[in-house]
């Protein structure tokens, strides 16, 4: 049974007469999380996780009709259960599971396997259909423990403040920064940060989350301010004038593309840290596997490798094409940050 | 290993000049010795004997990882670097080694007469010992070619730098045939030692490129002009009675070019001459391609040496009866070098000649005629220049002529390498023959890096199929194709060979319909054929 589809609107349940992250404005759509490409403006109904509404608000503006639901909670259209599961990959982001009769289908959205912090343990869901994002879907990408990034990344401004230099970190304004922040609160006496990032990581402290305290970056604010801390930008500001005001600084961009030299070199980057929200290698294939689905697809990155290798494995699998942010989303991504302003 | 495998990583993350000297200057003031002069042997081409090779180091990592080799392909394409790629792939390692490169470096050199079997236990056992930066730079080690921008000349200023030693004696002392395995870094740069090494060449004088034309040189009757060729730079010295051959990538091609060896017998004692090898018939300069198939080769066949025979056409002398002349005139050593040539009288030792010209007009006018002398265009030198070492702004200048150009569409790209690794950076173009698209070359510079993002993209959207890691594109993006020379070829459907094929310019402005025919290029065949 197709309990879910691919159409050109989206991942749509026809049962049920809902979309999963449609990239056209549709009557009901049930949002993975909050980035730009998966939670896209325009829809009628929204239904997300409770901690992604407010983010789809500060995004898509206060007066969108959205539902929020908790993990595990079942929802009910026309006969279809839905329920979201944690994924892991920012704040808010969810698994969709879609039952129909006795037949599971889950959408993945974007997923990591290893547990950040603040963005809740990935679960895997048993079902028949897992339908799996692969941004990272190449043996090339294994993933260290958080926790050496973390050290090397101490390590890296410990000696750019030897250097005399202030450090200055490019990350996704949604969910990169924050895991940052939360696991770099110390690192530093002060910590600033641009706008983009600066907002929603106030929005997410006043809703509660363990966040620490950061400073705004405005015109205003004078040079004395980056001596010898860490200031975070999105990827966007990489060769705009606006990163001028820090120096002498050094340059550390991370993202799991970082991994091969090539794309760091690209970068002009001082430092690249491969630290992704996405699954690595080995968590894509242990996360599949945990489902027991008969059948997956893949989307989103490496997909036909993928989908491939899970098939010579003994996992049918087939790449579709979705209109999420394609393998460069966290390299090239102007448009999100500047809907994050 | 440690040590090198941080160097490598600052001087590849580096884009700044600075930076990376100041790493290279730490590392040769600090370093173990012999991992010093291995560093400076590596960084200016003098690799060590491949024991292992590509294929070898590939299967074994199928094997040790178990991944199907399609999907190993795809990695690989993806990384754009072999070593690199097996570096990710391997499980993690115990990063247990504390060996220096040296020994590192030893040990892949004694492997040369080992059975495979040996080859392949040692390589298993390095991987597991080294952690993933170390892997990366022992298998760069057995690939070679660690491209991260460190020029011959970065490693001369830090030597300078580390030895209080002037750049250009660092430049002499470092050329030459040396072997790591032989020397130390302190016979190296002990002059007694380097006066004894007979067959040292002295780095070359090169010329930028006059982009604006020559009104601004000043007087015509201060330069010399000559036609500039596509050849291979080199030098011949004659010293210690014995005769040798560079090019100027430092490499010594003496026994690739039996044709000076009379030049041997016929050069005075203590003789070096700066000038180009090429192919030559009839007074006239042969296509590159007949040079290049004697490049490649270590013996020369007798059929080679009729179908492509090299002359040296001179155009400098270095050094004259055994003293070093490169702060004289360049007047004077003219004069001499065209008095020895003369001399000489041997075809295989040729005069570059200088082209009388008035003014600046009449010289742009015989710059026109570039090509129909087999030439690329002109070289202007400073009559009073003395010969300096490396690339240098002022006295010389190369002033060559505007390329052949073809508006082509893209049919195929294909992933890069290095800094361009996971985009389309290599495309190949054809041009229409009636309702068909012809394929006529490959070109990959002359982008943008903006413009490169936006046909990576456009290529992810827009490729047809697939065959291994090449995609076909929808015939649609149109290009401006610029090169040197046109040569016939029956190598390549289009029935033509192009001379430095790149992109000039995306003419986004162009449809399709409009690009150049097979026609087009069969006439500039016609019109540019030697």
């Amino acid at each position: 049974m197709q309990v879910l589809q691919f159409t050109d609107k989206g991942i749509y349940c026809p049962a049920g007469d809902f979309y999963i992250d449609p990239w056209q404005p549709v009557e009901r759509a049930v949002i993975t999380h909050a980035h730009s490409d998966h939670a896209r403006y325009g829809s009628k109904h929204y239904l997300c996780h409770h901690d992604s509404v407010y983010l789809l608000q500060l995004r898509l503006g206060q007066d969108i009709s959205v539902q929020g639901a908790a993990f595990g909670e079942v929802i009910r259209y026309n006969g279809v259960s839905i329920s979201l599961h944690p994924a892991g990959h920012i704040i808010g982001s969810a698994q969709v599971r879609v039952q129909q009769g006795n037949e599971v289908w889950v959408f993945s959205g974007d997923y990591k396997v290893e547990n950040d912090g603040i963005s809740g343990q990935f679960e895997p869901v048993p079902c028949n259909t897992f339908i799996t994002e692969c941004t990272f879907g190449l043996p090339i990408y294994n993933w260290q423990p958080q926790a050496v990034i973390f050290s090397n990344i101490r390590q890296w401004v410990h000696d750019n403040q030897a250097a005399g230099k202030n450090s200055v970190i490019l990350g996704y304004s949604l969910g990169k920064a924050q895991r940052l922040l939360y696991h770099l609160r110390d690192v530093t006496d002060q910590i600033w940060a641009h706008g983009a990032i600066y907002i929603p990581h106030q929005l997410l402290r006043e809703k509660g989350w363990d966040l620490p305290e950061i400073h705004r970056i405005t015109p205003e604010t004078p040079a004395s301010a980056y001596k010898n801390n860490l200031i975070i930008g999105p990827p966007s500001a990489a060769d705009t004038s606006w990163m001028r005001r820090f120096n002498p600084y050094a340059l550390g961009v991370c993202s799991g593309w970082m991994q091969v030299r090539g794309h760091m070199r690209r970068r002009n980057a001082d430092a690249g840290f491969a630290l992704s929200d996405h699954a690595d290698w080995t968590g894509l294939l242990q996360a599949v596997r945990a489902t027991g689905a008969e059948k997956v697809y893949t989307t989103h990155g490496f997909s036909s490798a993928f989908a491939r290798y899970l098939t010579e494995n003994g996992i049918p699998a087939q790449e579709v094409k979705t209109e999420y942010g394609d393998t460069d989303e966290e390299l090239n991504i102007p448009e999100t940050t500047s809907n994050e302003q | 290993m440690k040590e090198f495998a941080t160097l490598i990583r600052i001087l590849s993350n580096s884009t700044k000049t600075n930076e990376k000297l100041d790493a290279l200057s730490k590392y040769m003031a600090t370093a173990d010795a012999a991992d010093r002069l291995w560093v400076l042997a590596l960084f200016t081409g003098r690799r060590p004997k491949r024991t292992v090779n590509a294929t070898q180091l590939s299967n074994w990592c199928l094997q040790m990882t178990g991944l199907p080799a399609w999907l190993y392909e795809e990695c690989y394409h993806t990384v754009g670097d072999l070593a690199e790629t097996i570096a990710l792939l391997l499980p993690p390692g115990k990063s247990i080694s504390v060996h220096p490169l040296h020994y590192w470096i030893d040990q892949l050199i004694q492997l040369e007469k080992a059975e495979e079997t040996t080859k392949q236990t040692f390589i298993l056992k390095a991987w597991e010992e080294l952690d993933t930066s170390e892997r990366f730079v022992f298998n760069k080690l057995i690939t070679g070619g660690f491209r991260i921008g460190v020029s011959q000349k970065m490693m001369v200023n830090a030597l300078a730098d580390t030895y209080d030693i002037p750049a250009a004696t660092i430049s002499h002392m470092i050329s030459g045939n040396w072997d790591p395995q032989k020397t130390t870094m302190e016979a190296l740069l002990n002059e007694n030692i380097t006066e004894a090494d007979a067959s040292k060449p002295f780095p070359f004088y090169l010329a930028y490129a006059l982009e604006t034309g020559p009104a601004e040189l000043g007087t015509p009757e201060q330069w010399q002009a000559e036609w500039k060729w596509d050849g291979i730079r080199g030098q011949i010295i004659k010293r210690n009675g014995q005769l040798f051959v560079w090019s100027r990538g430092e490499e010594l091609i003496t026994e690739k070019f039996p044709e000076y060896q009379p030049l041997l017998e016929l050069l005075p004692e203590g003789t070096v001459l700066d000038g180009e090898i090429l192919t030559y018939a009839n007074g006239f300069p042969l296509p590159f391609q007949t040079l290049q198939t004697r490049i490649g080769r270590k013996n020369v066949t007798r059929k080679q040496l009729q179908e492509a025979p090299v002359a040296f056409l001179s155009y400098d002398l270095l050094e004259w009866e055994g003293q070093d002349i490169r702060t004289t005139a360049l007047q004077e050593r003219r004069e001499l070098l065209e008095q020895l040539v003369e001399k000489i009288n041997h075809p295989a030792l040729r005069l570059s000649p200088a082209i009388t010209f008035h003014d600046w007009g009449e010289l742009a006018a015989f710059r026109l005629q570039a090509r129909e002398k087999g030439s690329e265009g002109l070289m202007l030198k400073k009559l009073d220049s003395a010969y300096q070492v490396g690339r240098k702004r002022g006295d010389w200048w190369k002033w060559k002529i505007d390329p052949l150009t073809i508006d082509a569409v893209m049919i195929y790209a294909q992933k890069g390498h290095g800094r361009r690794s996971n985009l389309y950076t290599d495309y190949t173009f054809a041009v229409r023959d009636g309702d068909q698209l012809v394929s006529f070359t490959k070109a990959y510079s002359g982008l943008t890096d903006k413009e490169i993002n936006e046909v990576d993209n456009w290529v992810k959207r827009n490729s047809l199929e697939k065959f291994g890691p090449v995609r076909t594109v929808k015939p649609e993006l149109v290009f401006e194709i610029g090169f040197e020379g046109i040569a016939a070829s029956n190598r390549h459907k289009s029935g033509v060979a192009l001379r430095f094929p790149r992109i000039l310019r995306w003419r986004k402005d162009k449809p399709v319909a409009e690009i150049n025919t097979l026609t087009d290029l069969q006439q500039l065949l016609q019109m540019h054929k030697q």
